[in-house]
């Protein structure tokens, strides 16, 4: 019964729609390879019955939309038939954007609730600093990180730093947002019981602000997380760096790998599902160890 | 020091001490259409060990006056003073505790992490804190659910948990601000008794707001009357019930004479033409 749930409501509606992507995608495969297949077969003074032209425009080298099922070898063969130091490695360059992911979110997220405590307990701070956090973001984010780069690279900061500095550029904002709503969110009754014991205001922040503040923190983390990834991967585009998933797209394009760079591609979105969801669990298990009621799913 | 204050607690004692003195308190609110009058010259004495009921239409300030006691409002005209304090220093010195409409406990916190709130914010040692939880939840009868989350208990056993809070550190004083109006009628009935029980063996002063007649009569020594528009006291009833009070009390002739008479003030404080 409880099986028969699950299939009906979690992975039947989620198959249908990969099904369906793969389906179009194919098809889109097809249309767009095909011109060029029709060139080469021109030139080569070749005529192909339809079945062996469709398969044809399914295993171009260097297609203009690769099929699926190219994209899943190649990712498939850099994933887990190469060393995990080999230069051709999905796992080698996920991994390297992965270091600079970490450690522009930790930054991040640290900077954000700083900037939030900041916002919720100076008034003067509240007023100014706001417009200022939006405007930041405002500015396309490809258009700083060179800048970035250069600068700190003229006062020798360079590698990881650099990279990493993006990605807190990046996810401190949703962060700083959440946060002030999420410290601000205790109600009324809730703060007048913390005057009527005359709580300090340190007090009241510890015991009251911080823990209501939690479930904002998770959410916003998550929305942060991807976006550092984000930062990471558009850092690694202008550095000229030798590894990483930014670097492997930016190879891609460079010699026309459309299914090195589609492999990439698909490589950054599993490793961004995979930090959501890292950070998804840790907020359970977190709301669970502060008591909160168990979910119970409808249907 | 700990002389002066046990020979505050004598005075308090011998000379039937006034635990709330109000000499024509008003409070006037300034709001977009023109002030609010919320309370207009309420004179009132609170004795100490008193039960003290305020009963009221919506908007009559019996609510805003508890906020007035409890420093969570300031007055803008005439004197008031908490234990023979300002009500800033009052609660400053920790003089009352206070019960909310809603029980508003944490729910991140165990109900017996929600009474050592108050107690951990007042610097209580770890031992004195576990021995006042136990005493606590005993006195609002939840021994036991002291590991429990505020979501796995009732609404009644939630707000007996928020009086077990208030109770839990030395406060003479409870300030309770219709704490069982959101609950039903037996639920209410079962911790109205409940709390006259508490009440006789804490012995503590009680200042409690609600808007129902025969809660009002059953719980309290004293039932201070009001009236909106501006919020005011319109009769202060002394009631002549024993102190020791059945339920079954209610049928008497007595307590409906009593109900009578608070029923009068409210109509006759009360203007039906708006």
């Amino acid at each position: 019964m409880q099986r028969e749930k699950l299939f009906q409501h979690r992975i039947m509606p989620v198959a249908t729609i990969v099904i369906a992507i793969i389906a179009i995608w194919y098809v889109g495969a097809y249309f767009m390879n095909a011109p060029f297949q029709r060139d080469l077969d021109r030139r080569a003074n070749v005529t192909s019955t339809s079945i062996e032209f469709f398969e044809k425009t399914m295993s171009q080298p260097k297609p203009t939309l690769p099929a699926p099922h190219q994209v899943a070898s190649s990712v498939f063969e850099n994933t887990f038939l190469r060393k995990v130091t080999s230069n051709r490695s999905l796992v080698y360059h996920a991994g390297v954007t992965l270091s600079s992911t970490a450690v522009g979110f930790t930054l991040g997220t640290l900077l954000g609730i700083l900037i939030a405590v900041g916002i919720v307990h100076v008034k003067a701070l509240d007023r100014s600093l706001m417009p200022w956090i939006i405007a930041s973001q405002m500015v396309p984010i490809l258009a700083v990180a060179p800048m970035v780069i250069v600068v700190l690279g003229a006062v020798n900061i360079t590698g990881l730093l650099p990279k990493a500095l993006i990605s807190t550029y990046l996810s401190f904002f949703p962060v700083a947002v959440g946060m002030v709503k999420g410290l601000r969110s205790p109600e009324l009754i809730q703060l007048d019981l913390m005057r009527t014991y005359h709580a300090s205001i340190a007090q009241t922040f510890w015991k009251l602000r911080v823990p209501a503040s939690v479930p904002f923190l998770f959410t916003s983390m998550k929305v942060a997380i991807a976006a550092s990834l984000v930062g990471a991967i558009v850092g690694e585009l202008p550095t000229g760096a030798v590894a990483g998933i930014g670097s492997k797209l930016l190879a891609g394009a460079y010699y026309s790998q459309t299914i090195d760079i589609w492999a990439a591609l698909i490589a950054g979105s599993v490793l961004a599902a995979l930090l959501v969801a890292i950070v998804a669990l840790v907020g359970k298990l977190v709301e669970r160890a502060m008591g909160a009621k168990p979910e119970r799913r409808l249907g | 020091m700990a002389s002066q204050q046990a020979g505050f607690d004598r005075h308090m004692a011998e000379n039937n001490f006034s635990v709330v003195s109000a000499r024509k308190l008003g409070l006037t609110f300034e709001t977009g259409d023109g002030p609010v009058h919320a309370l207009s010259d309420v004179d009132l004495e609170v004795k100490k060990g008193d039960f003290v009921s305020f009963i009221g239409p919506s908007g009559c300030g019996k609510t805003t006056f508890l906020r007035v006691i409890a420093d969570l409002e300031g007055a803008t005209a005439g004197e008031i003073t908490v234990n023979g304090m300002t009500p800033e220093n009052a609660r400053k010195s920790r003089s009352y505790g206070y019960v909310f409409q809603a029980p508003a406990l944490y729910p991140w916190r165990t109900i017996e992490k929600n009474i050592a709130l108050p107690l951990e914010i007042m610097n209580y040692t770890a031992a004195e804190r576990k021995e006042r939880i136990e005493r606590t939840l005993d006195l609002v009868n939840l021994a036991g659910f002291g590991k429990k989350y505020p979501w796995q208990l009732s609404g009644g056993m939630q707000q007996r948990a928020s009086i077990a809070r208030a109770l839990a550190f030395d406060a003479d004083l409870l300030l309770m601000d219709e704490p069982f109006g959101a609950l039903d009628e037996i639920v209410r009935d079962h911790l109205n008794e409940q709390l006259l029980k508490l009440w006789a063996r804490t012995q503590k002063t009680i200042c409690f707001v609600t808007h129902s007649i025969p809660e009002a009569v059953y719980l309290s020594t004293k039932i201070v009357v009001m009236s909106p528009r501006p919020g005011r006291v319109t009769d202060v009833i002394e009631s002549t019930l024993p102190k020791e009070r059945p339920l079954e009390i209610r049928e008497t002739p007595e307590f409906l004479a009593i109900a009578h008479r608070v029923r009068e003030g409210l109509r006759a404080g009360h203007s039906y033409e708006e």
